[in-house]
């Protein structure tokens, strides 16, 4: 549950008081974090900073029932996993054992590795947990790591941004939209 | 560990505490006078190309501004509300402060603001004040401060006198801007272009916006957005008598034995500490640091703050009435490209007592379309938050949404403050600032009537859904105001009419704290102008023999 207002301030009272706001605590892991988000995606095997291969695949499973993937990418495609990886080995280290042990007891009520269920009962399961902190934070990571800068590990290629229909160009020329368009003056 | 040798440079005429909205102005004021001028900023000199368009990076990592944990706030709704730590007052920590990084609506205050406590009478459980000047003292340097750091906009219906137009033109219509007027006429209201602090043509050497969308919380790139940082710093240090040392914490205001500022105590980067002298002290620090600065400089003289005889220092806090409401329309508007704000109306500005409560405002087309914000928080409150229907929302309003956003007053109500925390220290081992905050009743019943006008203008332009906030309570300060509040009677407020604290005689205070109202919710060039007029007045006196 979030607040659907956008305002900075309220913006910033909603996510002091959520435990699943994807905040750092400490400054000075920025650049750590920035330089792991860097790397993200080097060797063969991949990785992993924070998470095991097993406990990637299982959020990566829960990552694509959140923004699914159809004609466009979804949180799969955008990494989003990565960009979470690379939080909790980083900023977000506070969350690490509690996204481990929620996960273990998401496999516990599965009856199997979550990624190994069928997609049916995938969702039938994240449906019993969506009201868990376990799922409003790994939700919130989720969607951060696909909308958020690609600098921070997920947004592969903009992945994110162009479900939005976003463009990040740096330089636009009026008009912008169909209203200002059709209300243009004469020149 | 790393120690950097700050050479103790000769003392100064003005050391100024603070490089913001504020700080800048009086720094080049000051320098251009010929006075010799140190700006003293906690935060860092950025470039225009190391602003970057990573929202994550600073809203969510809070990379330029009072970081919730090296810089802690305590927060309680209320003098009687249990204290819990939170994130209450944000502020930017670089060269150039907020000016840097605000949205840059850019309202002058109008006559109503400086006398409204002689019009509307007093109100119980405020402390409503006249101002000890009149917008008319004012309008000079508020023409000053368009022309100086550069403007866009025009006259509008409502606008208070000026003597002069706007150095350059409105900014390009959005759709947002032209869906706003489209609805706001329909209901016999009166859109104006917004003014804004970005230049709309090449304007002192700066380029014209070039409409990247990135201007609330995030630095401009292109030099197009009149930050202090891109205009009179430079002009500043160009006169050879101003230095501003970035990385420099002011901790505290020494005094000497005759009761005069003798300079400041300040950590370097590497928290090292220094002092610096300087023949007059000016604290630009804004409305929540400089009352902080005041208590943390307590001494034996002076036992509960300095400046502090009236006992007012830290508080009649105000934030203005803030609140968002969002309409979604049946084409593309891509909002998320070019300034947040186009147009705006002050229809709604004077206080009506036919509305049953004291308040006025403005209302404004916007759109809180940063990417990552949009998914987090840009969608109805029914909508769900994951699966195939909210991708399939987010894809759909993304670039169909608008938000027109409520701007109102906020009555001065003492125990609304800023004070030192007894228990939590910040990263260098200082009192943490405390904040006690709850709205006067007709604060949240403006903003409340606000929100139900601007979602009718949206519903006469169209929109397909519309909704507003949920809760109007502010309980994050972004404007700090009116904690050091101007007056010729020093047992009501703590400066004169010239900024000059009235206890202390070569300590002079400039930013949001000097207020003595709020406006109606932009209060960014009330207090630039506010520094140019101060500036004048404290050379005069310098000039005199009189600090």
């Amino acid at each position: 549950m979030h607040d659907a207002t956008h305002s900075r301030r309220e913006f910033v009272a909603a996510t002091g008081a959520l435990t699943a706001a994807w905040i750092g605590t400490d400054p000075r892991a920025f650049a750590a974090a920035l330089r792991a988000a860097r790397d993200a995606g080097r060797g063969d095997p991949f990785m992993w900073d924070a998470l095991t291969p097993e406990q990637a695949e299982d959020l990566d499973a829960i990552a694509t029932h959140i923004i699914p993937t159809d004609d466009l990418p979804g949180a799969r495609e955008a990494r989003a996993v990565v960009f979470i990886d690379r939080a909790l080995a980083t900023f977000q280290s506070s969350q690490k054992q509690s996204i481990i042990d929620g996960l273990a007891d998401l496999n516990r009520r599965g009856g199997a590795r979550f990624s190994t269920l069928p997609a049916d009962r995938q969702l039938q399961v994240l449906r019993e947990i969506e009201d868990t902190p376990f799922f409003g934070s790994v939700r919130s990571g989720v969607v951060t790591g696909t909308f958020a800068h690609p600098n921070w590990g997920g947004n592969v290629d903009g992945a994110g941004w162009n479900i939005l229909g976003y463009d990040p160009r740096a330089i636009w020329r009026p008009p912008f939209g169909a209203y200002d368009a059709e209300n243009r003056p004469e020149r | 560990m790393r120690r950097r040798r700050v050479p103790q440079n000769a003392e100064v005429d003005f050391l100024i505490v603070g490089s913001g909205a504020a700080g800048g102005v009086m720094a080049k004021e000051l320098a251009t006078a010929g006075f010799s001028v140190l700006v003293l900023e906690q935060g860092p000199r950025l470039e225009a190309h190391q602003f970057e368009h990573d929202e994550f990076k600073y809203f969510w990592q809070s990379a330029l501004n009072n970081h919730p944990s090296r810089q802690p706030t305590m927060f309680r709704a209320g003098p009687d509300a249990p204290v819990q730590q939170q994130q209450a007052i944000v502020y930017h920590r670089l060269v150039g402060g907020g000016s840097v990084m605000f949205t840059s609506n850019y309202w002058r205050f109008k006559p109503i603001d400086f006398n409204e406590r002689s019009v509307v009478g007093p109100i119980a459980g405020t402390g409503l004040a006249d101002w000890p000047i009149t917008y008319d003292e004012l309008e000079p340097y508020y023409t000053k401060a368009e022309w100086d750091l550069g403007v866009s906009g025009v006259a509008g219906p409502f606008d208070p006198p000026r003597s002069r137009g706007y150095p350059t033109p409105p900014l390009p219509v959005k759709s947002s801007g032209v869906l706003f007027e489209r609805g706001a006429r329909a209901l016999g209201l009166h859109p104006q272009p917004a003014p804004m602090c970005i230049i709309s043509a090449p304007y002192k050497g700066r380029p014209a916006c070039q409409h990247c969308g990135y201007c609330a919380g995030f630095g401009c790139e292109h030099r197009a957005k009149s930050s202090t940082l891109f205009t009179v710093i430079p002009d500043a240090e160009a006169t050879g008598r101003c230095t501003v040392r970035p990385g420099s914490y002011v901790r505290r205001i020494e005094i000497n034995r005759q009761g005069r500022a003798t300079g400041v105590t300040y950590f370097d980067e590497d928290r090292g500490e220094h002092f610096h002298a300087a023949r007059a002290v000016i604290v630009c620090a804004n409305g929540a640091e400089t009352p902080r600065l005041l208590l943390l400089s307590a001494n034996s003289q002076f036992p509960d703050g300095l400046a502090n005889s009236s006992g007012l220092v830290g508080k009649y806090l105000m934030f203005n009435g803030n609140a968002s409401t969002a309409g979604v329309f049946e084409r593309p508007l891509n909002d998320w490209k070019s300034v947040m704000v186009t147009r705006m109306i002050w229809d709604y500005y004077d206080s009506d007592p036919q509305r049953g409560f004291y308040g006025g405002g403005g209302l404004d087309s916007r759109y809180w379309g940063y990417p990552l914000f949009f998914a987090m928080s840009g969608l109805p409150r029914d909508a769900p938050t994951w699966g195939p229907e909210f991708k399939r929302l987010l894809r759909n309003n993304y670039s169909r949404t608008m938000n027109t956003d409520v701007h109102t007053t906020s009555l001065p109500v003492e125990s609304n403050r800023i004070e030192l925390d007894p228990d939590v220290r910040d990263a260098w081992g200082l009192p943490a600032m405390r904040v006690t905050y709850k709205d006067h009743p007709d604060d949240i019943a403006m903003m409340k009537f606000l929100a139900g006008r601007a979602i009718e203008i949206m519903e006469a332009a169209g929109a397909v859904r519309t909704w507003g906030p949920q809760s109007f309570e502010q309980q994050v300060g972004y404007h700090l105001l009116g904690t050091c509040r101007m007056g010729d009677d020093p047992a009501t407020s703590v400066i004169d009419k010239y900024h000059r604290t009235h206890d202390v005689p070569n300590l002079f205070l400039c930013d949001g704290s000097s207020l003595v109202t709020g406006g109606r919710g932009q209060p960014t060039e009330t207090i630039q102008a506010l520094a140019y007029r101060a500036a004048e007045y404290i050379g005069q006196f310098a000039r005199r023999g009189e600090i």
